[in-house]
């Protein structure tokens, strides 16, 4: 008994002793986790503030008012409003000569084209949409805010120094003087930069826009979601449901998980070989980049998708089976309904990756200049990750904001999508 | 299970059969080739757009020898119509071209672009010349206690290279060797640089291959930096590094000019008047070719043509100066131009 009790408050000694240090090493432990997130944290609201500090400028855009007179003898001299022959008119007249009668002392020939320079090339399109979409415009005065060149832009938005020496910037003195006389008359104004969202991509940085992205990344997308989606889901029910277990399954699993981590660059190399190689489908076109990201997303919609099956349990199934239902009605009426959240979330986030990935389409001729917003998965277009890609090669200076404005866009596509594919899980989530 | 599988397939067919059908029709020009040209030819392509009733012609970026391959590997509308090339076509090409049916190709030159090799306006203008590039780049160098034989570069600062130099460490940002920009930095730079030693230039009439490896073999130690196709990723890094030196196309000179300066190349400054009047020493031309057969077959190539070779465009004021081409003398201009609208194919090279 005595003894008994000596070695019981020996065991307790022991653990007291060894008490602080336990609890030291938790802590440590719980600290060094922290850490981990916080520094996680840091870095991604570190890229977050870089990216959008940066970015912000690109969705406002300056505008120059200036009076306007479509002067039916440069547009229409012959009056019989044919749109042809308008859309052929000397548009850039009609946007110099307001910005030449406010400052009628310019007569030189180089000062001139530095005051014309001051409106963006696109300046007469918007002219011409105008009368395109209005004809009686022609023969009429209207106050309208033409967009401004990518200098004056970055003048206006304070990127370029204005007390560096005249050499050293892309404007000079003398447009200086012009932007701020402009100013003083507040013709000079800062709009929502609307045509961002809407324009192909353009190498003039103000016209430049992510809407021939957008529409791209849309075609690229659906092409995937409707092809990985059906395959995925089929294959891995197959595997999981009615496939025996043998070595020919075992293979086919390992070769699954083994294509969820071939680098992509390789699937573009596979979809230019066959695609555009052997079945002559046509390049740069969403059609071939959703097939290539198909290839890419299948494995990891297959993955989640098999282990959504797995997670619904056998009594279900038995259930199933003992009240009569065949095979086909157990996994199609019973088991698939409760696996299909699980495979949706697989899905968005495979998705999710695929909107993201450019090294694939590299291949395929989706990095490339493309003006016009595509119609349709056949026509060549870009998709946003490239179009980001693209702009951050540019020379000019403006599309460093737009660059990063585009990212802006990326980030929030990519935030949704996981947001929706969280929230997916939780309200349809069962567990047993 | 098979009903479904059926459906995939008859979809799958479907989508396939109506691509082999726009492909067998392509209302757009399909342009590929150098990233040097891209910036122009986008340019282009885009006011070609808005001011005719054709499609924009769609442009990617594939490097010049890349741009090549896919240019010469056919006639047809999978292929494309034009390529871009900051260096001429190369004997080898146009045979590759000839064999798979591609016969009249047009040549079109457009201008001139200038390599600057520049740093940070926080530190001061380097005078360089081009064997001073040559002794700080090269892998080997010839020995500097004299003799004809070459050594593994023993040089760290652009004062050992040339006692004029500043005593800043040599740290040079420039493009991979699949650019062709650094072809025509190591054909114009390099090589130059390394025939200022007769031993080197006599290799080149005895033994070609260990020349080329002599003058154009850059160095790995860490002095010269692969810093990527991204010309503006260059010139972040210069802004970040005042001791470091880049190499680029002139047009992002031209575009940061506030930020980097331009070093002396042989004494001459890279401006836009001394690359066009060619006094500056790393210029070179800027290519396009066009595949005779496609003209007619894909529309509005031959009014693409004439945009390009427009006074407006190409000429001595028009929008590509604006974006940095340094336009060609006014009688070569008239030249292409003529021969563009004539359509008249090259010669064998």
């Amino acid at each position: 008994m005595n003894d008994a009790t000596q070695n019981r408050r020996r065991a307790i000694d022991v653990v007291n002793a060894s008490l602080k240090k336990r609890y030291a090493r938790e802590a440590r432990f719980r600290r060094i986790g922290l850490g981990a997130v916080v520094l996680g944290l840091v870095f991604v609201s570190v890229l977050f503030f870089d990216i959008v500090s940066k970015g912000y400028t690109a969705f406002v855009q300056t505008h120059i008012e200036l009076e306007v007179f479509f002067d039916p003898a440069v547009i229409d001299p012959e009056g019989k409003r044919d749109m042809q022959e308008i859309a052929r008119a000397d548009f850039r007249k009609l946007v110099r000569e307001p910005l030449r009668a406010l400052f009628p002392e310019v007569k030189k020939r180089n000062e001139k084209r530095a005051l014309d320079g001051m409106l963006s090339g696109g300046a007469p399109y918007q002219l011409l949409d105008m009368v395109r979409s209005d004809p009686s415009l022609i023969g009429q005065r209207r106050t309208i805010d033409l967009i401004a060149d990518d200098d004056i832009d970055m003048l206006v938005k304070g990127h370029i120094d204005r007390n560096a020496p005249p050499s050293d910037r892309r404007v000079n003195d003398q447009v200086i003087g012009w932007v701020d006389t402009l100013t003083e008359q507040g013709r000079v104004k800062r709009k929502f930069n609307s045509g961002f969202f809407v324009n192909g991509d353009s190498r003039e940085p103000e016209l430049a826009g992510i809407g021939g992205a957008v529409a791209g990344s849309f075609y690229t997308l659906l092409v995937t979601l409707v092809l990985s989606f059906p395959i995925g889901v089929a294959a891995a029910v197959y595997l999981e449901e009615f496939a025996p277990k043998n070595r020919w399954t075992d293979l086919i699993e390992v070769n699954i998980n083994n294509l969820a981590a071939v680098p992509s660059i390789v699937f573009g190399l596979l979809g230019l070989a066959m695609f555009i190689n052997l079945f002559g489908l046509p390049r740069s076109a969403p059609l071939v980049g959703g097939l290539v990201l198909t290839l890419m997303t299948l494995p990891t919609i297959i993955i989640a998708a098999r282990a959504a099956l797995k997670s619904v349990p056998p009594s279900i199934r038995e259930a199933a089976l003992g009240v009569g239902a065949s095979k086909m009605q157990t996994v199609f009426h019973h088991v698939v309904p409760l696996a299909m959240p699980g495979m949706l979330t697989g899905t968005i986030i495979g998705m999710a990756q695929a909107l993201g990935e450019t090294a694939p389409l590299l291949m395929i001729g989706m990095v490339a200049f493309i003006v016009d917003v595509p119609g349709g998965p056949l026509d060549p277009s870009t998709v946003l990750p490239v179009q980001v890609y693209l702009w951050a090669d540019s020379p000019e200076r403006a599309f460093v904001e737009r660059t990063s404005a585009a990212i802006i866009v990326l980030l929030a596509f990519l935030i949704a999508m996981n947001t929706f594919a969280v929230i997916m899980r939780r309200r349809f989530e069962r567990r047993w | 299970m098979f009903k479904k599988s059926l459906i995939v397939a008859a979809a799958t067919a479907a989508l396939v059969s109506t691509g082999a059908q726009a492909a067998a029709a392509r209302d757009y020009i399909s342009i590929v080739g150098s990233s040097t040209v891209y910036p122009f030819a986008t340019v282009v392509a885009e006011q070609f757009g808005k001011s005719t009733q054709f499609k924009t012609p769609k442009i990617e970026s594939t490097g010049s020898g890349g741009g090549l391959k896919l240019f010469c590997a056919g006639v047809g509308v999978e292929h494309p119509d034009i390529t871009n090339s900051s260096r001429r076509i190369k004997k080898s090409e146009q045979d590759l071209c000839a064999k798979n049916g591609v016969k009249d190709i047009v040549e079109v030159k457009i201008g001139y672009d200038g390599i600057a090799i520049a740093n940070s306006k926080d530190s001061q203008q380097l005078d360089l010349s081009r064997k001073d590039l040559y002794l700080a780049l090269a892998k080997d160098v010839p020995d500097p206690k004299g003799g004809d034989k070459l050594v593994a570069n023993p040089y760290k600062t652009w004062k050992d290279v040339n006692a004029s130099l500043p005593s800043t460490k040599i740290e040079v940002l420039g493009p991979p060797p699949t650019s062709g920009t650094r072809d025509a930095f190591a054909e114009l730079v390099m090589e130059h640089g390394c025939q200022e030693y007769p031993f080197i230039k006599a290799m080149k009439k005895t033994d070609k291959k260990a020349f080329k490896a002599a003058c154009m073999g850059v160095r790995e130690d860490g002095a010269y930096i692969e810093a990527g196709e991204n010309d503006n990723l260059i010139v972040q890094k210069l802004e970040a590094n005042p001791n470091a030196l880049g190499i680029f196309g002139f047009s992002f000179l031209d575009q940061n000019s506030d930020k980097i300066q331009g070093s002396k190349i042989d004494g001459v400054e890279p401006a836009f008047e001394s690359i066009a009047d060619s006094s500056y020493p790393v210029s070179r031309p800027l290519f396009f070719y066009v595949k005779k057969a496609h003209i007619g077959a894909v529309p509005g190539i031959a009014e693409y043509l004439a945009e390009f070779t427009s006074e407006k465009a190409y000429g001595e004021e028009g929008y590509l100066s604006d974006k940095g081409l340094i336009p060609m003398p006014e009688a070569e201009r008239g030249q292409f131009r003529y021969d563009a609208k004539a359509e008249t194919p090259m010669s064998a090279l």
